[in-house]
This record gives structure tokens, sequence and C-alpha cells, in this order.
């Protein structure tokens, strides 16, 4: 079975890229389908009732979506196993841009609005840093000068980046993903996986509870408004 | 920059919306052509130059395929922006890139890895030809009017895009000059697309391509028959300027307008 997680801010187009995904992909491929969300989520019972597909999902409520992902991915693969799936297709909350879901043994696709402002590409650093794959949507609404201006802002962040432009409601540029997708790599030990990167860390008092404002009334990794160094340089 | 030149592209047919197989062989179109798509809203204008855009490899909604010099054009010609011959600019008369205009054209200059001293001035006096409202290098982007935005996109296509291929989605709903944008890209031996509901473009453009139901319908090359039309398009279009230029500048306008 090959594993594909997806990733990408909310709205960015991450289930439309998921849905050509399945469309194109579906009549050679069993596949299976994970959405990890944080209060609600549609998306498994619309692409069960579409294609017919084995999904599912998680809602986070109180925790981290991400922290969520790791903790279920390993049942996510045993479950994907089970229903006899060749790919089982992870898609993210995309809740917080410090995230980077992406594993070993797996296929880290990002994906990102062509209109969602030049600086974006550098405020989500870290999904795109470990990523394999940036899929950019919306690509029909802008024309080839920003088209170019923003894959430049990408490639400043990870210069080795794929980048596949798309309008994924209409499919065009979809085969270099799908392309990607076959030729990646099937899993090949589920209890080897491990995260590509660290994760957003979650050992602040916030985390077990306390809901006091300001950082006096917290101890663990705190951040004051001044002089916050967090820098994040990608892996 | 090295370029394999393109002596032609080339669309072969694919289906209208209802599955029926389009009725051309093939459409060719060469470096210095100007053709025009026309055809009721809907009817797949859009769709057309976007195949074109994207090289359709029957994986598109409409089922084209597009070749460059008569073959499969090579990935890097879809994928690399650097080495692609098309540049499109969208019906979308807003930027969303929050950038000032001198330092968006200097990313893209910088992405293109030119080197070449006041190209971005150049590119912003081109665009100043093409609109009546004085674009400024420190204005944001995504502060421009339509107009302006369209202006500097055009501009963009020509002096930094470079590109040999121009496919330009309804130019003319912005307000810039449009004659001035073809008689510019016309002596720059650009092939141009246009997608257009305007009758002045329309008759400009040496062959027009008529869509509708989402398949080419027909393909039509006056060749010099829509002469008299064309004149008179041409002074049509000139009254309607003056008129909206004085509309603009807060004039009252009577008596007899133009010629």
């Amino acid at each position: 079975m090959k594993l594909a997680i997806v990733a990408g801010p909310p709205s960015a187009g991450k289930t439309a890229v998921v849905r050509q995904v399945i469309r194109s992909l579906s009549d050679r491929y069993r596949i299976a389908y994970l959405k990890i969300d944080v209060v609600r989520a549609f998306e498994d019972e619309e692409l069960a009732a579409e294609f017919g597909i084995p999904a599912r999902k998680v809602c986070s409520g109180d925790l981290c979506p991400d922290h969520a992902g790791v903790m279920v991915m390993r049942d996510a693969i045993a479950w994907g196993e089970e229903e006899g799936a060749d790919l089982l297709l992870v898609e993210s909350a995309g809740l917080c841009l410090r995230c980077s879901p992406y594993t070993t043994q797996g296929l880290g696709i990002v994906v990102l609005s062509a209109v969602s402002g030049t600086n974006t590409p550098l405020k989500m650093a870290p999904m795109l840093a470990l990523a394999d794959i940036a899929v950019v949507t919306r690509v029909d609404l802008v024309s080839q000068a920003e088209k170019e201006v923003f894959r430049e802002r990408v490639r400043e962040v990870n210069p080795a980046l794929d980048i596949v432009e798309t309008n994924a409601v209409q499919g065009t540029g979809m085969r270099y993903l799908l392309r990607v997708i076959e030729d990646s790599s099937d899993i090949t030990d589920p209890d080897a996986i491990v995260l590509r990167g660290a994760p957003p860390l979650g050992v602040c008092t916030i985390c077990v509870g306390k809901t006091e404002i300001g950082w006096r009334n917290h101890f663990g990794v705190v951040r004051k408004l001044e002089g916050a160094d967090y820098l994040y340089r990608g892996e | 920059m090295d370029r394999t030149p393109i002596r032609e592209i080339t669309i072969l047919p694919g289906r209208g919306r209802h599955g029926e197989p389009e009725g051309f062989d093939a459409i060719t179109i060469r470096p210095g052509d100007t053709v025009s798509i026309v055809g009721p809203t809907g009817s797949g204008k859009s769709a057309f130059i976007n195949d074109i855009e994207v090289f359709a490899q029957n994986d598109t909604a409409t089922g084209r395929t597009v070749l460059v010099n008569g073959a499969y054009p090579p990935e890097e010609f879809v994928r690399d922006p650097a080495h692609k011959p098309v540049a499109l600019i969208t019906q979308n008369t807003r930027c969303f890139a929050d950038l000032t205009v001198e330092e968006f054209l200097a990313m893209h200059v910088r992405s293109r890895r030119i080197e070449e001293d006041g190209i971005v001035d150049r590119t912003i006096n081109l665009a100043n030809e093409f609109t009546g409202e004085e674009i400024r290098s420190c204005a944001r982007m995504t502060a421009l009017s339509g107009g302006q935005t369209r202006s500097l996109l055009v501009a963009d296509a020509v002096l930094v895009a470079a590109a040999p291929v121009l496919l330009l989605d309804e130019v003319e709903n912005a307000g810039i000059f449009k004659e001035r944008v073809i008689e510019v890209l016309r002596a720059g031996g650009k092939a141009v697309i246009f997608v257009t509901h305007d009758p002045l473009i329309s008759l400009l453009s040496a062959r027009r391509i008529v869509m509708r139901d989402g398949a080419v319908e027909k393909v039509i090359e006056p060749d010099g028959r829509e002469n008299d039309a064309l004149r008179e398009a041409r002074r049509l279009d000139g009254i309607l300027h003056c008129m909206r230029e004085r509309i603009r500048a807060g004039d009252l306008v009577t008596g007899r307008v133009g010629v």
C-alpha cells in the first residue's frame, strides 16, 4: 500500500485535489481516505458517496489536529490494509501553518492557493520545507506573471520542491501529480514510519487545560510578546 | 535565454459538451498570427485558450490535444515558466500579489534570471501606453484598477515573460487602449489569441474561431472581405473612445462627437 499525506491551509483546495486523484486513479487503485479535522468534517461522507471508496474521519476536538493525526496514523495504515487499499490518502485539517505532517515511507503533498498572497509560502514554510510536491491551485484566476512570482516565493522556501500548477476543479495539470503518486514506493514497514520533522511542540500548561492568559501563569515552553525567537529554518 | 523556436502550435479536436466530436481537423497558429475566439457566454471560449495554456493532452474536459512544432511539447514547456512559450492574461482584473508594482516586476525579472538594466521601468512605461490612468512604481499591486492591472500584465508578458504566444481573455473589458495593445503585439511578432466579445478586436484578427456548446463550430478567414466592416468598427470605436474619455473627465457630452 502507498501512503500520501495531503496538507495545506484551510480552503486551499486539498479536497478538490484529493477528488481529482481519486477520479483519475480509482480504476487502477483501491483507494482509502482519512480526513483529520478539528470540530466537524464532511469530506469522508462526500467522497464515500461519490466514489464508493472506504473513507473515514477523526476529529481532534481539544487536541492539536496534527498531533491527533500522528496518534492515529498507525491505526489508519492498519485500517487501509484491512480494507485492501493500494493507496491511503490522508488529508490534514490544515489548521496551523506550523504543521508538517509528512512521514517517512509516504508521499508529502502540500496544497496551496495561487490567490492566497505573495507572502503565504513564507508563512507556511514548515509545510513546504518537508513536502515532496506542491500543488498550486486556482491558477486559472491569475495571469502568467503572478504564477511565476508565486512560484519564486515557494522556491525561496524549498528550492528542490516539485511544483504542479492546477485548476483542481477542472483537473488541469494533475497528470504530473498522478505520476508522482504512481511512482512513489509502497510502505515497507509500517512500524518503522516516523515523522519527517519535529512536530510543533505541545508541552506548555495550556496543553493540559490551564486557561489563564499571560506567560507568567504558565510553565514549560512559554512565549513572551517581546523577543520570542522561534524562526523556523526547515530541516 | 535559449529557447527552442516555436514554429507552430497545433490544436487537435476534442469533444463538445454533449460528447459530439468537433468539426475541424487541426487549427495551426504561427508567430505573427492574430486569432479571435468568439461565441456566446458559456460556449467554451475560455476553455479553448486554457487548453492551449496547459498544453492539453486529451486530459482536460474538452479532450483536445495541443502540439508544439508538430509534436507533444517537452515537459519543461508546460511546467517550467522560464521555458513556457505561452502567457495567459486572465479575465481576472485583480492581482493578489501583496507587493508594490516595482517589487512585483523585480521579482518576476529575478525569477526569469534576466539581467537587463531598466527592464522594470520599461515595462511600467509600456503599460502606461495601454492605460489612461498612470501606473506608478510605488503603487501596490492589489490597489491597481482593473485597467491598470491588465495593462501591466500585458506589458509584463511582452517584455519580461517574453512569451511568443499570448492568450488574452476579454482584454477589452478593463477599459484599456486595445488598438495600441494589438499594435505592440503585432510589431513584436507574437502570436496572439483573443477571447473577445468586441467587434473591433474580432475584425482586427486575421482569423476567427466560432465556439458553440463547448466545441469549435467553425473557423472563418475573412481575407479582406470584412474591410468595410472593419473601417466602420474603427470609426464607431473612435466615437465611443472620445465619448468615454469626455464622460470620464466629467464633461457634458453635447453636439456631434468624432467623425
